[in-house]
């Protein structure tokens, strides 16, 4: 363990104060073992309090510091600086309205994950116990419930920066994961939600989505069995 | 009261602070009766550290092997030390099962037994398989899958904002004042019940594996307040957080069947615990890795051990640990199929509270006398489930059943009661904490956090001694002083992170206090408090819980509360 001088540019924008976002650079030392995150809270805590980023379990698991370095969309708490070297350029998620520095307003994104209806809706009694899940039932869902909902995906995705409406990797994973439930009796209903061209049909199979997601889910393929599936109930 | 000071009122049947476990359990069930909930959070709900959780959730449901609710509570018991309220403990484990199955319901992706079953695995501590548990990611799923209920059933959100004050006056809760972190300004929020459901405090520690949101701030509320927290000196202290980091990595390692080792590749279990070896309980076992680095057995004599996962194979890693194993990866650059994981104890839960009783009702007294409309639940509060001691997978059963007991003794009161007037000059207190910062001197929050956390590291871990203690003491007398000059960098209106952590150092200040003065005066070890200078369990002066208020800027203790004893389960010496 060492430190190590590096140079970051944040891409900064304080809302009343700046007209538009604009770089700042920082010439900090931290240990060569530092993630994007210990970067951010170095600059924070010891050379501009003013900055501004989510960040909160600092594990991977709370999804609040996704952000744009160098071009990628990564987790700030899991990302080691010496993946990119000694320069560092983060800046906040595309295609999200900027709040202030690297806050982007999310109010939008989860507000697509309400609109597929993401919870069990279940039409049977409920069993005294548990219903019954065979392993293989439950594989068909197991790595789609691992999204953080960090939004590293809608960010990457070409298709969702230039459209609004459109639904976004993010929430039709949501839907994937609920259809392909075994326990599940909404199919129908959500289908018929995702099956319109701000919906599956919008996904254009660029894969981006895939590669920014922190998780490694692999969303473009489940988003293309959620078409399928679009497809084999509409016949 | 001028209203219009606040950019905005609400009024509000039921105000849940806090988007975890405990308290989104608690908006469902006072949404399904048809009333307002309300959900405050200082990080939108799926980030709360409740998702951090990963090795499974209690419950006898006796799918993989026997398995009963009078062992469920035996193993609590004698987990907690016996400090645990027994009565407590009984309605924990009556209830255990049904809030499993309704997780179920809700569709939690559980990992399943070969017959399709919820599967279960052995956690430490408890004498059956016991943990219910989606690989190594049980917490993530309970906590989307209740805030996607909640979204179901119309919950109000009100995400990020940070509470700065509760409104209370005559023993009665009114509401609180909350800081919109987004736009900035303060709202009142008129409410006929509270809930506190703001988590746990390990942020006062420098290794910890807690989020950075988890700062107490609930706990501190109430102290501020003028009420009484309890048992805070009891903190649990995690066996394998990963080295430097703290970040957790969950005892269901060890459930599978992971070893500790030391610098002799010896597994020095079997010094402490020759029963239960590695799967003891956590205070045992994080005793005997720090025993291990204090006398130099540490990996090449360093203030670490290894986790070693190799001998359970690839396909078991990653099938049933993979954030384990990516964490690892991902942090230190351990490929833990290959190589063994350095790991060290870090600050992980708080037993201590929130005083509350088994309606989770807040407290102001020995007596039990109840603040009309207050509640708490989850690790906020102290009821007390876990006493000296939590057993792993309990925490996640005791957020959401008592977060629905919660919801259901809420509801109940909202129905029966109307709305009581606010206090005089509502906004006072939040707009004095704001004023203070943005108009405040030289000082920085950002040194002052550093030098509190890396002295609780040093003197408030594992073991601690009195000399230690009174230094402690005197480091956050100091730094209580210096935070009276702290001025934020940023006068900015939106998402004022300097702001927000001024706020919270406030509030890490505030109940440090009160762990150290708790720890100070409880002269004997029982569970996580262990006293070098006081090594044994001493029930006939000790076997009390602590209340600790500040009067008139100083700790008072008490320690008339007495614990909840069944004659069944009478304390006996513990061992595993």
């Amino acid at each position: 363990m060492a430190m190590i001088d590096i140079h970051v540019k944040i891409l900064r924008y304080q809302p009343g104060k700046d007209d538009k976002p604009g770089w700042q650079d920082f010439a900090i030392s931290v240990e060569d073992e530092a993630t994007i995150l210990d970067v951010l809270n170095e600059i924070h805590w010891r050379h501009d309090g003013t900055l501004a980023y989510r960040r909160s379990c600092r594990s991977s698991i709370c999804g609040s510091c996704a952000m744009k370095v160098n071009g990628r969309n990564v987790l700030a708490c899991e990302t080691p600086i010496h993946r990119f070297g000694s320069k560092l350029k983060i800046e906040p998620l595309s295609g999200f309205e900027i709040i202030k520095d690297l806050v982007v307003d999310l109010e939008p994104f989860f507000a697509k994950l309400k609109r597929i209806k993401p919870y069990l809706i279940v039409d049977k009694p409920l069993p005294d116990k548990e219903f019954v899940q065979t392993q293989e039932q439950l594989e068909q869902i197991g790595e789609s419930t691992l999204c953080i909902l960090c939004a590293a995906c809608s960010a990457a995705c070409p298709s969702s920066w230039p459209n609004q409406e459109y639904l976004g990797p993010a929430a039709l994973l949501k839907a994937y994961r609920f259809v392909f439930d075994s326990r599940d009796d909404g199919a129908d209903q959500r289908l018929e939600i995702v099956n319109d061209k701000n919906g599956v049909w919008r996904c254009h199979t660029i894969f981006n989505c895939m590669e920014a997601c922190p998780k490694k889910i692999k969303i473009t393929e489940y988003l293309s069995r959620l078409k399928v599936k679009v497809v084999e109930n509409s016949l | 009261m001028k209203i219009e000071e606040a950019r905005k009122y609400h009024k509000i049947d039921a105000v849940i602070v806090g988007a975890g476990l405990a308290g989104l359990r608690a908006a469902l069930e006072v949404a399904k009766s048809g009333l307002t909930a309300a959900v405050i959070t200082k990080v939108y709900p799926t980030r709360s550290h409740s998702g951090g959780a990963q090795g499974g959730i209690a419950a006898a449901l006796a799918n993989v092997s026997e398995d009963s609710l009078e062992s469920h509570m035996a193993d609590t018991v004698k987990g907690s030390d016996y400090l645990a309220d027994q009565d407590i403990i009984e309605r924990f484990v009556n209830e255990a099962l049904k809030t499993v199955y309704e997780f179920e319901h809700m569709g939690v992706p559980f990992s399943r037994t070969e017959d399709g079953r919820i599967n279960q695995r052995p956690f430490g501590g408890h004498s059956a398989p016991r943990a219910c548990f989606a690989q190594d990611i049980t917490g993530h799923v309970l906590l989307h899958t209740l805030y996607e209920q909640c979204l179901q059933h119309n919950v109000l959100f009100f995400n990020e904002f940070q509470v700065l004050s509760l409104l209370l006056k005559d023993d009665v809760a009114r509401g609180l004042v909350a800081w919109d972190i987004r736009a900035g300004g303060l709202h009142i929020f008129h409410a006929k019940a509270v809930l506190l459901a703001t988590g746990g405090y390990g942020r006062a520690w420098k290794v910890t594996s807690n989020a950075h949101a988890n700062t107490g701030d609930g706990v501190a509320l109430v102290l501020e307040a003028g009420l009484p927290l309890e048992d805070m000196e009891f903190v649990q202290f995690h066996p394998t957080g990963l080295y430097k980091h703290g970040i957790l990595l969950s005892e269901a390692a060890r459930g599978e069947g992971a070893y500790i080792v030391n610098d002799r590749n010896e597994r020095f279990m079997k010094t402490y615990a020759a029963a239960k070896m590695e799967l003891a309980p956590r205070d045992v076992v994080s005793r005997a890795e720090q025993t291990e680095i204090n006398e130099g057995r540490g990996i090449g004599g360093q203030d670490y051990v290894y986790l070693d996962l190799r001998h359970l194979g690839r396909d078991k890693i990653l099938s049933r640990l993979p954030q384990i194993y990516d964490l690892a990866l991902n942090y230190l650059k351990v490929d833990a199929i290959r190589e063994p994981v350095p790991i060290q104890p870090t600050a992980h839960y708080s037993m201590g509270g929130i005083p509350a009783n088994v309606r989770t009702e807040v407290i102001k007294d020995a007596a039990g006398s109840v603040v009309k409309g207050l509640y708490t639940a989850g690790e906020a509060s102290c009821l007390s489930l876990h006493g000296a001691n939590r057993l792993g997978t309990n925490s996640l059963q005791d957020a959401a059943t008592f977060g629905r007991i919660a919801g259901v003794h809420m509801t109940e009161f909202c129905k029966k009661n109307a709305f009581s007037d606010l206090p005089g000059k509502p906004l006072e207190t939040a707009q004095g904490k704001i004023d203070r910062l943005w108009g405040g001197g030289k000082e920085r929050h950002a040194p002052i956090r550093l030098t509190l956390q890396e002295n609780m590291t040093k003197t408030m871990g594992v073991f601690r001694n009195q000399d230690d203690m009174l230094k402690m003491l005197g480091v956050i007398k100091e730094l209580q002083e210096r935070y009276q000059k702290v001025g934020v960098d940023d006068k900015g209106q939106a998402f004022n992170l300097d702001l927000i952590e001024a706020l919270e150092l406030e509030n890490l200040l505030g109940f440090s206090e009160v762990i150290v003065e708790g720890a100070l005066a409880r002269k004997e070890s029982r569970g996580a408090h262990f006293r070098s200078d006081f090594p044994k369990r001493n029930d006939g002066d000790w076997l009390r819980h602590t209340l600790a208020w500040r009067r008139s800027g100083k700790i008072v203790l008490d320690f008339s509360k007495a614990v909840v004893i069944y004659p069944q389960y009478q304390p006996q010496e513990r061992k595993y």
